[in-house]
This record gives structure tokens, sequence and C-alpha cells, in this order.
């Protein structure tokens, strides 16, 4: 029988096989993987559409843990995961059409092979959107991980891309050995491995908070959730643009997917739950802008932001978590609808932006803000989408970041009218995010497009190719589509919220009469129609006008190097944050130009570097010197270590007889 | 649409409607005319006449422009965002006891983010030129914008725990409690009223925050943003600051003024009231010296801690 499982199902292998037919005909592989990954989306989104619209099936899950009986592997789609089908899909496609432009075999070697790992990573996200039992969802956990490591290694010759790729392996270890613990735990417990409902009750013990901190650990790292976060920023900036896309747009979210699965299958969850998710959302919010602030690499910088916005999906999730357990269905529907919105929507912006920062580095060679600049004019498209998508991420209004937040916001305030005073710290970290998220992106957007050139690189840009500009220009049109549609996708969003939270009772339908009317949408229309014909004007008056200098207060020659850089524009807000934003500066040690005496002291030094940059407090202050300080305490037992094998014989010898003396008490 | 106008009939809701877009497109550079008048009484000059920023506006709206080489489309975007946004703003605040055009729940969060979308397109204008005075304004101003939201937020969040349970969390509903909350809650209330003035002051780049009138480049705010901006996109940039000086002002005068019941009544005295805050504002900018720059973030910090003790204070009662 055909249903929206089936339909995930072709999806994944499609996905799976896109990348395939590229290995031997390599001429049209790019088309080919760019064509093949649509029709998988095409078949992912029919699934989503199909489960949102109509009752998803009965689970039909085996109770037995013999792995070939029935109801293993069987994929099943409802409201919940249709939400995250839907992002993984239009960002698969995008990031495919973005590849099959990007790069092309001749620069690129290893174009096909990422192709392959690509469609892989999709099919492996795909699967754990659809998973009914802990081992399917475990093996495509692991299809996902390790072909995203293989892509995080792509450009290998790189000693940063080496060391961030090892840091992501290990982290991502880390995150499947405690969901492998956390499984075993639930078959401990329940005695079956099919996702299903937790006895009430369980949630209360110890065993279940156990298995709520598992949880939260193993999908808290695959999310970059603070304090798990510091391997995004450096895999993410080491991929190219659209595997970057990619990973910060969807594969991130199966960590975010997990939590809402197991928080679904969760009758009754205890009131510290939901605080510690709600207060490690506000942590994640706060923190990653901040960090993103103090980035000077376009890329990393975006990573960051992925950090801060994952902490915004936590809020919502967190909310809706403290609402169910105080029996709150305005605050559960709230906080549901908000953070199921937002993980579309940062999906669709983010993946925009790193298409748009893989154009810059394509066609600069740099993703150094301090050396861009200017790009508007030789990247009119990729600047305007870029543009469009730093407006969205900042939830301005019309686009669709707004829309999300606006929803979280709500939650907020009803909490904080309901008395839960939390909501106030909820609140307060909210609008700071939003007000740093300004700042970044002020400054990326700056620094990268507007103003002058830096550097002779950014000069000569080139505009990116015919596939990047539509991938960059559809994910831009969502933006405002979706923004200007939130009426429309209430009844969808309430859908999932229901499956996330499956006792909430059927008044709350009144939630899609409550949200914007579509009268709001008429607004927005008018007024960016008001704003399109002023601006036109504008361009009619300026047009014949002549056209001098910046006037740079009476200075007649202006250079490119006397711009405001992006590291002086986040300046007055860097300097307050020293506590987080820790600086690390590479002072230069002047030294005496080549061929005059070493001692001598000369009025013309050698040519000398200053670097200055924030260091990341849990990984370079935190994880780094614990690791270090193990490894130290672990060298010592080298002394038992000589390479000689009558040493090692004795050690054989010596082990079997303390086992025969032991064996004998 | 509205809470306490909706049982007038649609014709009256229609033209109190037009009535509120009129007194903001029309008024606002009023007030800052009246403003200037004040600190000229005040320096014992005669001043200029009320009506002077309407003959600047005519006067700029009809010369030529000189534009920047390095520009690009992008810096005609802050010009017209800060019109368009100050005034789709406008449509949900309302003006004084008069209720906002339309409401809808959730609706201050979007007056917020309107304001924050018209600032990021100028940020993005003056960044558009290249130039280090310009990109030095626009950095301050994005940093001290992210201290003067929460004080926004933190105050509308100690509104809306005073506000009845079933009542939809509209901004007109939300400034509408200012007037029986007077007699319960003075405290909190004053504490948000102080909140907002600085918020109103600093957003409209008042003293003692920023100086409008000041010469030095380098210790400019928002006026150093605008200095290629010339002609009729000049006069939109004046335009846009007088509209936001009159829906931030109208935030204020909402807690300040209760309803009368008669719509026409309340539109009048809102009127009168936004021309006496924008006499206060004088007086202000008269008896005030500016701030140091390094002094300005703890000024708002003072701002936002204010509002977040009238929400304890609030949550405590």
């Amino acid at each position: 029988m055909v249903d929206a499982g089936t339909l995930a199902l072709v999806a994944m292998a499609v996905a799976a096989l896109s990348g395939a037919p590229g290995l031997v005909w390599r001429k049209r592989g790019p088309e080919i993987a760019a064509v093949a990954m649509a029709l998988a989306s095409g078949f992912a989104l029919g699934a989503a559409g199909w489960a949102l619209t109509l009752p998803a099936p009965p689970l039909v899950a085996s109770t037995s843990l013999d792995l070939v009986g029935a109801g293993y592997l069987v994929p099943r789609v409802d409201a919940l995961s249709a939400v995250f089908l839907a992002a993984t899909a239009i960002v698969a496609a995008a990031a495919a059409l973005f590849g099959a432009g990007y790069w092309r075999d001749a620069e690129q070697p290893v174009a096909p092979a990422t192709r392959l790992l690509l469609g892989f990573a999709v099919a492996g996200i795909f699967g754990v959107e659809v998973a009914t039992d802990g081992i399917s969802f475990l093996v495509s956990w692991e299809v996902m991980a390790f072909s995203a490591f293989g892509l995080v290694m792509t450009l290998h010759r790189d000693p940063t891309v080496r060391s961030a790729g090892w840091l992501y392996l290990v982290t991502t270890r880390a995150a499947t050995l405690a969901l492998i613990a956390a499984f075993a735990l639930l078959v401990a417990l329940t005695g079956t491995l099919a996702l299903t409902t937790l006895p009430v009750g369980l949630a209360d013990t110890t065993a279940g908070s156990l298995l709520f901190l598992l949880f939260l650990v193993g999908f808290g790292i695959k999310a970059g959730m603070f304090p798990f976060h510091f391997w995004l920023p450096p895999a993410h900036a080491a991929a190219p643009g659209h595997v970057s896309a990619m990973m910060s747009g969807v594969l991130i979210k199966t960590g975010i997917y997990g939590l809402f699965r197991f928080f679904s299958l969760v009758p009754d969850p205890p009131l510290w739950w939901g605080v510690v998710v709600f207060l490690l959302g506000a942590a994640s919010a706060v923190l990653g802008v901040i960090w993103a602030l103090g980035s000077h690499d376009l890329k990393r910088l975006l990573a960051y932001h992925s950090v801060e916005n994952i902490g915004i999906i936590l809020l919502g999730l967190g909310l809706a978590m403290v609402g169910r357990t105080l029996d709150r269905p305005e605050w559960v529907v709230l906080g549901m609808a908000g953070a199921l919105l937002h993980v579309l929507n940062h999906a669709i912006f983010k993946s925009l932006l790193f298409l748009g920062a893989g154009a810059v580095d394509h066609a600069c060679h740099t993703r150094s803000l301090d050396r861009l600049g200017g790009l508007a004019k030789a990247m009119p498209v990729t600047a305007a989408t870029f543009l469009v998508g730093a407006a969205a991420i900042c939830g301005l209004p019309p686009f669709n970041g707004f829309c999300s937040e606006w929803l979280i916001y709500l939650g907020l305030f009803q909490g904080a009218r309901g008395g839960w005073a939390l909501s106030a710290i909820g609140l307060t970290a909210l609008v700071l995010t939003g007000g740093l998220a300004l700042a970044c992106f002020a400054k990326a957007g700056g620094a990268v497009f507007l103003g002058e050139p830096r550097s002779p690189a950014t000069a000569h840009a080139h505009e990116a190719g015919r596939p990047e500009r539509a991938a960059m220009t559809a994910l831009a049109s969502l933006c405002l589509v979706i923004g200007l549609s939130l009426p429309l996708l209430a009844p969808l969003l309430e859908a999932a919220a229901r499956a996330a939270a499956p006792e909430l009772p059927a008044d709350v339908s009144s939630f899609a009469a409550s949200l914007q009317p579509l009268w709001v949408t008429a607004v927005a229309v008018a007024g960016l129609l008001l704003g399109l014909m002023l601006w036109r004007w504008l361009g009619r008056r300026v047009r014949a006008s002549p056209r001098a200098p910046t006037w740079d207060c009476g200075y007649a020659a202006p250079t490119a190097r006397m711009q405001y850089t992006a590291s002086s524009f986040a300046a007055p807000l860097t300097s307050q944050l020293r506590l987080i934003l820790v600086p690390e500066q590479h002072l230069p040690r002047l030294r005496a130009r080549e061929g005059a005496p070493a001692t001598s002291r000369t009025l013309f030094p050698a040519y000398a570097e200053f670097r200055n940059h924030a260091v990341d407090l849990v990984l370079d202050r935190g994880i780094t010197p614990v690791a270090s300080a193990i490894g130290r305490g672990i060298a010592r037992l080298h002394i038992a270590q000589h390479g000689r094998m009558p040493i090692y014989l004795a050690y054989v010898v010596a082990t079997l007889v303390a086992l025969l003396l032991w064996s004998q008490q | 649409m509205t809470a306490s106008a909706a049982n007038a009939p649609v014709w009256v809701q229609a033209l109190l409607a037009l009535g509120h877009v009129a007194v903001l497109l029309g008024l606002s550079p009023l007030l800052l005319g009246v403003v200037v008048r004040v600190k000229a009484w005040f320096a014992g000059r005669k001043g200029p006449p009320l009506l002077q920023p309407y003959f600047e506006l005519a006067k700029l709206l009809r010369k030529g422009a000189v534009v920047s080489q390095s520009t690009t489309w992008v810096f005609r975007l802050g010009p017209v965002a800060g019109v368009v946004t100050a005034l789709v703003a406008g449509l949900f605040v309302p003006l004084g006891g008069s209720p906002s055009p339309f409401a809808f729940a959730g609706d201050l969060v979007l007056v917020a983010y309107l304001f924050a979308l018209g600032r990021f397109a100028t940020v993005l204008s003056a960044l558009d030129t290249g130039s280090a005075f310009e990109g030095m304004g626009a950095s301050r101003e994005v940093a001290f914008s992210c201290l003067v939201e929460p004080a926004l937020f933190l105050g509308w969040l100690a509104l809306a725990q005073l506000l009845a349970v079933d009542a939809p969390l509209t901004l007109t509903n939300l400034l509408a409690i200012g007037g029986n909350a007077w007699v319960a809650h003075p405290g909190a209330l004053l504490l948000v009223v102080g909140a907002w003035v600085l918020v109103v002051l600093a957003e409209n780049c008042r003293i003692p925050f920023d100086d409008p009138n000041t010469h030095l480049e380098l210790t400019m705010i928002h006026e150093v943003m605008v200095l290629d901006h010339s002609g009729p996109m000049l006069g939109l940039v004046e335009y846009g600051a007088a509209l936001k000086l009159a829906v931030t002002s109208s935030l204020v005068l909402g807690l300040l003024l209760p309803s009368t019941g008669r719509p026409a009544l309340d539109l009048g005295i809102a009127v009168g009231g936004l021309l006496v805050l924008a006499g206060l504002i004088g007086v202000v900018e008269s008896v005030l010296a500016r701030q140091r720059l390094l002094r300005v973030p703890m000024l708002l910090v003072t701002a936002s801690l204010m509002a977040a003790f009238s929400v304890a204070l609030v949550a405590m009662r």
C-alpha cells in the first residue's frame, strides 16, 4: 500500500543514489545529481504534505527484540516528521542545484565523491526523520554522521580542515555513544526498541532522568547546543559552501528532531526537564550570537549563528515542555509551533546564507571579513539574496524569521502572564539575541557586500553562475513567501504541535484564529509596495545626479583601507563583552629586516603580523586543557611500553598468575 | 478591529483611522519645530518659525542630490525604510487614549521589529558609502540599540502581567491599562514611564544620548550615518525621523492618557499631549548636557534595569 512512509522511502533511495551515475558518467554528473535530488525532494515534500493534511497511520512496531520480526525498518511519517522532512527536502534540492554549478569536476577532482556523500547524508537524514525503532534510527544516524565526516574532510589537504574533521568525528562519536546508551536503557525499561509512548510515571524515576540526560547530551551535541557547540563552527567553516548549507541548515536539526520525538513519547515530563531545555536554549541563543559577533571568518560567523538559532528553537521547545507539565495548552501550542516553524525557517535562511558565503568564497578566495567588501556591484544577485537572508535571520518583518520568533515571543508573554517567572529571562534573552544578531549581520553584510573592495582579489570578483543564482533566489523568495503566509501555515503547525504533544485538547484549535489575521499580510504587502514605489521614485530622482567620491568630512581622496572594518564595527559591543569573548592576541615581535645585523635596533623593521581572535570558551578554555591533561596523565604509562616482545610476554604471564591467584581466593 | 472602538459604526472607525494616519503624517514634523523653538526660547533666542521643518522638507524634496560613487541600490533603502517602517508601526500604536487603527494579539513585537528593520536598512545605507565616519555611526547605532530594546520589551512585560487574563495582547489593550493601574501599581508604572522616556530619547537620537545639532562628526551617532544622503533622500530621512519621534512618543503618551470614551476628543487630547511631550524634550535638551559616548551604555542599561524592576514589582504583588 502506498502511504507517506513509502514516499519517504522512495525519497531516501533516490537521494542515496543521486551521486552514483556521476561516478561513471562524469560529464553529466552534476546535472544528474541535481535532478535526482530535486526528484527526491519532491517525493519527500509529497510525504510531508500527505502527513500534514491526513492523519498518520498507527505505529506498527514490533514489541519483540527479534530484528527480523515484523515492525522493524517500517518508515512512518507523522506531522512532526513532516516539518523536518520538508525542511530537509527544500535545502537538499537547493544545495544540489547550487553544487551543480559551484563545483565543476574540472576544478575539483573530489566533486563526484562529494556528490555521492551528499546523497548518502540526505538519505540518512530522511531515514532518521521517519524511523520508528531504535535500530533504524541509529543506522540512519550513523549513515548521516559518517557521510558528514567525509563531507567535512572534502578539502583535507588544508590542515585546519583536518583538525576540524577530527574534532567533528570525536564529538559525533560521543553523541552516538550517548544515544546507544539511551536506546539500550530504553529497551531495558520498556522491553521494546520501538519508539512508542513511555509508561506513565517512568519519567519521574532516576532511570527516567538518566534517559532524559543521555538523550539531551546525544541530541544536544548533534544540534550544537551550548555547551556542546564547539565542534560546529570549525566543521561548518571547513566544508564547501553547499555542504555547509546542508549541514547547518538541516543536519544539525536531526538533534532537534530527536529531542522533539523523545519528548512526544513522554506523557508526563517533570518540570525540571523543560526548565533545563529552556535555560540551555537561552544560553545557546545569547552566547552563540556573541561568539558570532567576535568571528571574522564569514562561514564561522554563520556557524555560530546556527548555535544561536538552535537556542531559539530550544526556547520554544522548553516553553512547550513546561506548558505540558503545568497543563497550559496555550504555551504548548505557541512554543511548539514557534519552534517547529523556526526549524523550517532556519533551514531556509541559513542554507541561503551559506550558499551566499560559498559564492563569495569562490569568487574572492577568501572568507575573511576584513579582506572583502564592495561585492554588491560585482555580485548583485548574491548580495540581494544574502541581505534578504540576513534580514530573515535577524527576525525582521516581512521575512520568515519574524513569524517563528513572533510565535515564541507570544508564548513567552503568555508564560509571564500565567505566572511563570522564568519567562522574563527567556524574553530578555530573545530580545538581546535579536539586537545582537542585527548588529552581527549589519557587520557581515556591510563588510562583505557594501563599501569598497578591501583587497585586489575582491576587486575582480565575478557573479555566481546561473544554477547558483537560481538556488539562492529560490530560497530568498521562500523567506518572503513564508513570512507573508503565517495565517495559512497555522493549521499545519498546529497539526505538527499535536503530533509532538498528543494530549493537547481539541479546543486549542482557536490557535489558528487567534494568530495574525490575514489582513496583517495585506498591511505588510501594502507597506512593501509603498517602500518599492518610494525606492524607485528615489532612483529616478537621483539617476541624473552627479556622482562624486564619498564625502569623508572634507578629506578629498578616501581609500578603501580607510573604511570601517568588520572588527572595528563590532568593537563597541565586543569590548563590552570581554568576559565571554575572551580575545587572544598574537602581538608582533618587531625584528630587524633581513641582512641587517640581528642585534641592531633599526628604524625599518621587517614585515610583522598582528593577529587577534576570540577564543571559544568551551573548547579552548574547557575541553582542550582537560583533554591534554588527561593525555599527559596517560603518557606516564609510556614507561610500561617498550616495544620489546619478552617484556610484553612477561606482562601476560604476570596477568595470568594474578588471575590464577585471584580465582583461588 | 480594535477593542475599545469596536462598538462604533464602521464609518466612524474608518474616519478615526484616517484621522490617526493624518495626525501621524501631518503633525510629526511640527514636533521637531516645537523642540527647536523651546530650545531657542531657553537660549534666549527667537528661533525659527514653528513650521520650519515643513519648509525644509519641501526644499529637500525639490532639490537635486550628489550621490557617492561607492554606493549601490542599497543606499536608497535606508531613507525609504525609515519612512515606511515608522508609518506602518504607527498604525499599531495608539495615540494617547485613542486606539490604534489596527491591532492584533502580539502586534507589539511587530512594532519593535519594524523599528529594527528601519535601523537595519539605515545602517546598511551608511555602510554602503564606505566612509569611515558613517561606519562609525552605524557601529554605535547597532551597539546602543541592543541595550534599548530590552527596556521596551520588559516594560511591555510588566504591563502584560497586569492585563486581564483573557484580553488579547495588543498594544492598545496594554497601554490602556495605564489608566486604572496608576492607583494599584504606581511604582511599577512610574518605572516603566521612566524607562520609556529614556527609550524615546535614545531612539530619536536626543540629548543626553546623541545631539542632532552637533557639528563634530566624531561624536555623532545618527547624524553621521546620513552624511552622504542629500536632496530627496535626506528629506525622507528627516521625515522618517519625525515620524519615529511621533510614534515612540505616543507609546509613553498611551500610558499617561486614559481614554475618555469619546474617540474624537481622545485624538484631540493626544495631539495636545504629543506637542507637550515635544516641548518637554526641548526642555531636556536645554537643561542637560550630552553624555560622553562611554557613558551612554550605562544610561541605557539603567533604562533596562528600571523596566526589569517594574516586572519584578508587578510579579511580586
